[in-house]
């Protein structure tokens, strides 16, 4: 179970925005990340917009070409292939995310909607098809099947609709999925169920899940590890609970104590917080970019040396200058 | 006397079918000072309660009524040209959801925040930039964000130029919708610090309401918990996080997931209901695993679970 399944290597991706008349500025949305997915876990990416998650996973799914570095899937460089070399993988690696409201075509059934990425992949005839289609439905717990595949999205609520949305992503059986933001437009009441749904297919069938989000609760209770991104760097990445509970990046450390749990005495004080804002992509902070937010920022060190991500704990790597690499 | 006493307040839609009874007989009160956080999911009605509040309805808006009782004075009896005047921005203003996007692109932010006191209040533009600068410092904006237009902000610093705009006027109660929704948890903190210190160092009331009740235990005093537009629970913030007595409440709390803690969230089956045409009897009954017989008949009324704090639920109905 435990193949490497993605495998992503100082990943870069630079958009070139415009700035004033003529002139452009290259924003470095993703700036050095490495990364690897095995199959059957799920590794969160958590981070505040701007830290370049998304970009991340658009880039994994290729459906961004990076700028630099390389993306392996399955030991297979997929990096730089064309459109049309990319058949195979994109039946292999699916996507869920964030809006169930826009990521579905309104003027198509769900069973329209579902037997879509059969029929670009030229899977079974139109009689299997439907039966797979069915059999997704139930995978998603959208019964009676028959029923729900003549629904169109508009008839169906949120929760619902992000049903189809992994229906349609699973319908290809992937090795892969990347889920971004999956379940922030869903009812806090219903978000468990559909995170619960994701982790029961994951194990049925193994599939290996990059679960991009920004609520560092929910990664702790629905992936195996997760990694914290700030301004197009991976910071720090761990076991789950571990990366949780023993933080070793201030910026992780911080951004767990501003998130409050239901507490009556929250009220009664402050709460302790990130000064500042994060940094513009286009001029990253020299040395360490999140020193100038650092409360433990070592003068003469952090904003000169670009911290490496290293291994401090097995499996737990930070990129900070508090842990420095152990002299051999 | 309370600065807020509402009571069976109701905002219904019209559409082609059957009105989407969006605010359906709400009745809470608001002390002095005191904030009351408003939580409920999408769809619940909170937004509408903030819209009935502030007399903004849409255009299909029926079935507007109740009493509202803000200073001692019955504004459902004014008129809308009077509450206009009277009310509006002066005793009770409201910090929209996503608001930070509605700023004018093409005006300096301060010129925004001054506009209602050179037409409200006829101050004279010294004067008026005197007092955004002052609100500025209250926010803590740097002065010179003044003079910037809002594409040169970020988020947290539109959403602190929205604050300020609400507090231009000098009102006694803000509403603020979801004010930290559009923000990163890092931003969200610090503004939620900024609200716990106008709360204290103003004495303004607030309520506040929002999806995640976290982040109301954060500033707010009291709790009320809606749901399919009306209030199922309101009560101490220590009472309703720690001894909550709707079933909905609990189960709400339970679906949060807990970064302190190993247990795993859980959810609540199904779905809220359609407000055009909720359930009979009590509307979470279908979700409810304490169902019993009164609760898909008859709709449960708010009893007291304890000194202060109530439940519209059968279980504390026929207890007594």
């Amino acid at each position: 179970m435990n193949a490497e399944l993605l495998r992503v290597e100082d990943l870069k991706v630079y958009y070139q925005a415009r700035k004033g008349l003529i002139g452009s500025v290259a924003v470095k949305a993703l700036d050095g990340v490495s990364l690897e997915v095995q199959s059957g876990e799920t590794l969160a990416i958590v981070g505040e917009s701007g830290s370049g998650k998304t970009t991340l996973g658009r880039a994994a799914l290729r459906l961004i070409r990076p700028t630099g570095g390389s993306i392996h899937f399955r030991g297979e460089d997929v990096t730089n292939l064309s459109d049309s070399g990319l058949g195979a993988f994109r039946r292999r690696a699916q996507g869920v995310f964030q809006d169930p409201y826009s990521s579905l075509d309104g003027f198509m059934s769900v069973a329209q909607i579902l037997e879509e990425p059969l029929v670009i992949h030229g899977v079974g005839t139109h009689g299997e098809r439907v039966e797979m289609i069915h059999d997704a439905l139930r995978d998603v717990r959208m019964s009676p099947p028959e029923e729900m595949a003549t629904k169109f999205p508009h008839m169906l609520s949120g929760g619902l609709r992000q049903r189809v949305g992994i229906a349609r992503a699973l319908i290809l059986r992937p090795d892969f999925i990347l889920a971004d933001e999956p379940v922030s437009m869903i009812d806090a009441s219903s978000r468990a169920e559909i995170l619960y749904l994701m982790l029961e297919l994951q194990r049925t069938y193994g599939i290996g899940f990059l679960y991009i989000t920004h609520d560092i609760a929910t990664a702790r209770h629905f992936s195996d590890r997760i990694a914290v991104m700030y301004a197009g760097r991976v910071v720090e990445s761990g076991p789950a609970g571990q990366v949780i509970d023993e933080p070793l990046h201030p910026y992780t450390e911080a951004l767990i104590r501003a998130i409050p749990e239901p507490d009556a005495s929250n009220r009664l004080r402050q709460r302790p917080v990130i000064p500042g804002e994060p940094p513009s992509p286009t001029e990253p902070p020299a040395g360490c970019r999140f020193h100038p937010r650092c409360p433990f920022a070592i003068a003469g060190t952090c904003e000169v040396v670009d911290p490496p991500l290293i291994e401090v704990k097995p499996g737990h790597m930070t990129a900070c200058h508090l842990h420095p690499e152990p002299e051999e | 006397m309370s600065l807020l006493e509402v009571t069976d307040l109701t905002l219904h839609y019209a559409t082609r079918e059957d009105p989407v009874r969006a605010v359906d007989g709400v009745s809470f009160r608001l002390e002095r000072g005191q904030a009351l956080g408003v939580v409920g999911e999408s769809g619940s009605g909170k937004t509408s309660l903030s819209l009935a509040l502030m007399r903004l309805l849409p255009s299909n808006a029926t079935g507007y009524g109740g009493s509202v009782m803000l200073d001692g004075q019955e504004v459902m009896a004014l008129s809308d040209d009077e509450f206009r005047r009277q009310v509006r921005w002066r005793k009770l203003s409201m910090v929209f959801q996503g608001a930070q996007n509605s700023l004018n692109p093409v005006l300096r932010v301060g010129h925004q925040v001054a506009e209602p006191l050179m037409l409200e209040n006829g101050a004279r533009k010294a004067q008026a930039r005197e007092r955004v600068l002052s609100l500025f410092d209250l926010v803590r904006l740097p002065r010179e964000v003044a003079d910037r237009y809002p594409h040169e902000l970020s988020g947290g610093m539109k959403q602190r130029v929205m604050i300020a705009m609400s507090l231009v006027l000098d009102p006694a109660l803000v509403v603020l919708d979801e004010p930290t929704s559009a923000l990163d948890v890092s931003i969200q903190a610090q503004m939620m610090n900024l609200l716990k210190d106008l709360k204290r160092d103003l004495g303004i009331s607030f309520i506040f309401i929002t999806h995640d009740i976290a982040l109301a235990s954060d500033l707010c005093d009291r709790i009320a918990v809606v749901y399919a537009g009306q209030m199922v629970e309101i009560g101490s913030a220590d009472d309703a996080l720690t001894q909550p007595s709707h079933p909905y409440t609990q189960l709400l709390l339970g679906s949060i997931p807990r970064l302190a803690a190993d247990e795993p969230p859980q959810f609540i089956p199904g779905a809220p209901p359609d407000l055009t045409g909720p359930p009979s009897g009590c509307r979470f009954h279908p979700r409810c695993p304490y169902v019993f017989e009164p609760c898909d008949r008859d709709d449960p009324p708010l009893a007291a679970a304890r000194e202060g704090h109530e439940a519209r639920c059968w279980l504390l109905a026929t207890e007594k």
